[in-house]
């Protein structure tokens, strides 16, 4: 009977040990492709690594994000992937995650504040895409261009990084300009809608469009067409994120140049989180590698996108 | 007076019914969920809402709507944060201000109700939209804020067990909860509410001051959008011009699922109190069922759809609410 109950209490530890990793993902949410397939990139190398994952989507909203932090906390996980909203309003949330023990790791964008509330930060570096696309732009325009910029949701990390990179990028070309710069919340509608409007205010001044994402950048084009000019040859858009419709857009000789920002960062993002449950010590800054995609290279990598 | 009395216990009832439901179904199907920690996360991250849901409760007791609520929460925030942040204000004096701007906001869109006549629907779209612009004209980017005052508000807690510990939003919000039960119940002010409600010229020719009264209306409900604003600011530890989008509907939401007629006259802050445990209930079990958000717009949805209906049948049996 001893025996028997030892045995018992053996298969017990022994299932627990061997209990899944049940990890939280708190996303922003799907407003656009490219977030769309960071979600599915992380929901499927759970899947892979066979992870309980716990999925939340605030919609875009920061309270609902803190909401769900709360409750990965309350439902004790092992760990948190978080994408925060915005850059500001962390401590409190971080704070007590790190008093229940669970380490966090920051994706896609990072946090203002103090740095030992999380494990690691892996993300592109917006600034150097702002830059990327500032210099593609100033060679194609030969030093001379009316810029409208399309800002992504105000306040946000890429949006103020692309903005900083790209202006550093243009500020060496003094006949380039930016004449307008609006935010179109990083939405297609939106994108449309304030191109319309500053083609309506500035016209032909007009000759370049920067968006601060494809999707922004694909409203623009739209909008530009209904105006009777051409998007990609009378006005050059140029765009971050590497989406598949901004290839297909470059394919099609519309959209110009558009720098790759990688969403796929389920991987590294698992990574961090085993070696960050093993104890190690991680880098606070991981860079995800991006390159530029134009209307040249375009056509042969289409088929290699996945996203 | 007996049917209207027996409306109110039947909706009330029924709020009640409904939570204790959701919250029992989630209890028995999710792990970890009947503990005292999430219990008090309800309250804890919905303390803001809760805040601007007592104020709109008010409103709508008066008859009226206010869809300003987030935007004004949303310029308190970032009002505070950039006046603690970039101009080194002690985060108390901003706060007073900020109160102090909320409730002058609200008195101005209750002044122009009353004066013009104008529908509150109209007037507080116009204050949604002018608050909005006001809290981006402070800031553009969301802002931190790092005090010591600041920080020691949000450590304070009362530990109840040693996983949950009562936040000091909750305790404002609790505050807030007993003053109101206290001002709609047992002052004239409050019974003024609930008369205009019911028939706004009833009251005028009982010679009730409406006017002072609805003005004190949007007055308090902007002073509680304005203090649920300085809540967000404690639990975020920042102020941000793009928060509390569509939170107004949230808190109208919450009012309605609680008992009270969107006509006016009829309907409770305890029944508020259940119709926001609801709704935060719903949104915790979403988060433990990891379902997709969109869930909770459904799920509120079909509850407003079946609450509306619920008091429909109710006051048709009732013959002091019977439409005329």
């Amino acid at each position: 009977m001893k025996q028997l109950f030892i045995a018992a209490i053996a298969v017990l530890v022994i299932a627990a040990a061997k209990k899944p990793a049940t990890i939280g993902f708190a996303q922003v949410g799907g407003e656009s492709s490219w977030r769309t397939a960071e979600t599915e990139s992380i929901k499927s190398e759970a899947q892979k690594r066979g992870v309980n994952l716990k999925f939340s989507d605030a919609q875009g909203k920061q309270e609902n994000q803190i909401r769900a932090v709360r409750s990965f906390i309350a439902q004790g996980v092992d760990a948190i992937i978080l994408a925060p909203v915005v850059e500001t309003g962390w401590a409190p949330v971080l704070q007590e995650a790190k008093r229940a023990k669970i380490p966090v790791v920051l994706v896609d964008r990072g946090i203002k504040g103090e740095e030992s509330l999380y494990a690691t930060l892996i993300a592109s570096d917006f600034v150097e895409e702002g830059r990327l696309a500032g210099e593609w732009l100033a060679k194609k325009a030969s030093g001379k261009a009316g810029i409208v910029e399309l800002q992504g949701t105000p306040g946000a990390a890429p949006a103020l990084d692309r903005k900083k990179g790209f202006e550093q990028a243009i500020a060496k070309h003094p006949g380039i300009k930016i004449i307008a710069s609006q935010s179109g919340d990083f939405r297609r509608s939106q994108g449309k809608e304030v191109m319309e409007a500053l083609i309506k205010k500035h016209g032909n001044e007009i000759t370049a469009v920067y968006a601060h994402n494809d999707d922004m950048a694909l409203g623009a084009i739209q909008a530009l067409e209904e105006s009777g000019r051409k998007p990609g040859a009378d006005v050059i858009v140029v765009s971050v994120d590497g989406v598949k419709d901004a290839f297909n857009a470059m394919v099609a000789g519309k959209l110009n140049c558009s720098v790759e920002c990688n969403p796929l960062l389920g991987p590294m993002a698992f990574d961090a989180v085993e070696k960050a449950l093993a104890g190690e010590k991680l880098p606070k800054r991981t860079v995800v590698e991006d390159k530029v995609f134009d209307q040249a290279n375009a056509k042969d990598a289409l088929p290699t996108r996945k996203y | 007076m007996q049917s209207l009395r027996s409306f109110r216990h039947w909706s009330l009832a029924a709020t009640v019914f409904v939570f204790l439901g959701l919250y029992g179904f989630a209890a028995w199907k999710y792990e970890g969920f009947f503990t005292l920690r999430v219990f008090v996360n309800l309250l804890g991250d919905n303390s803001f809402l809760a805040i601007a849901a007592v104020g709109m409760t008010f409103v709508i007791l008066s008859g009226g709507i206010d869809l300003s609520v987030g935007s004004v929460l949303a310029f308190t925030t970032i009002f505070i944060a950039t006046l603690v942040g970039k101009h080194g204000v002690h985060p108390a004096a901003a706060i007073a201000m900020a109160l102090g701007l909320g409730t002058l906001m609200g008195t101005g869109m209750g002044w122009l109700i009353h004066r013009y006549e104008l529908p509150p629907f109209l007037v507080t779209l116009g204050g949604m939209f002018f608050a909005r612009g006001m809290a981006f004209v402070v800031n553009q980017e969301s802002v931190l804020i790092e005090h010591p005052f600041s920080t020691s508000v949000q450590e304070f807690a009362i530990r109840l067990t040693a996983r949950a510990a009562l936040p000091a939003t909750v305790l404002v919000f609790l505050v807030v909860f007993v003053l109101g039960v206290f001002v709609a119940h047992h002052t004239r002010f409050g019974r003024n509410v609930y008369a205009i409600g019911g028939s706004e010229s009833s009251a005028r020719l009982m010679g009730l001051p409406v006017a002072r009264t609805k003005v004190t209306v949007y007055a308090l409900s902007g002073f509680c959008s304005a203090l649920a604003g300085v809540v967000w600011t404690f639990y975020t530890g920042s102020g941000n011009p793009t928060a509390g989008i569509a939170f107004e509907l949230d808190a109208i939401a919450c009012v309605v699922i609680g008992g009270t007629l969107l006509s006016g006259g009829v309907g409770t802050l305890i029944g508020t109190l259940f119709g926001l445990l609801i709704y935060g209930t719903l949104k915790s079990t979403l988060d433990f069922a990891s379902l997709n958000s969109w869930w909770l717009r459904i799920a509120i949805g079909g509850q407003l759809a079946v609450f509306i209906l619920l008091q429909r049948f109710l006051s048709r049996t009732s013959p002091v609410l019977r439409p005329i």
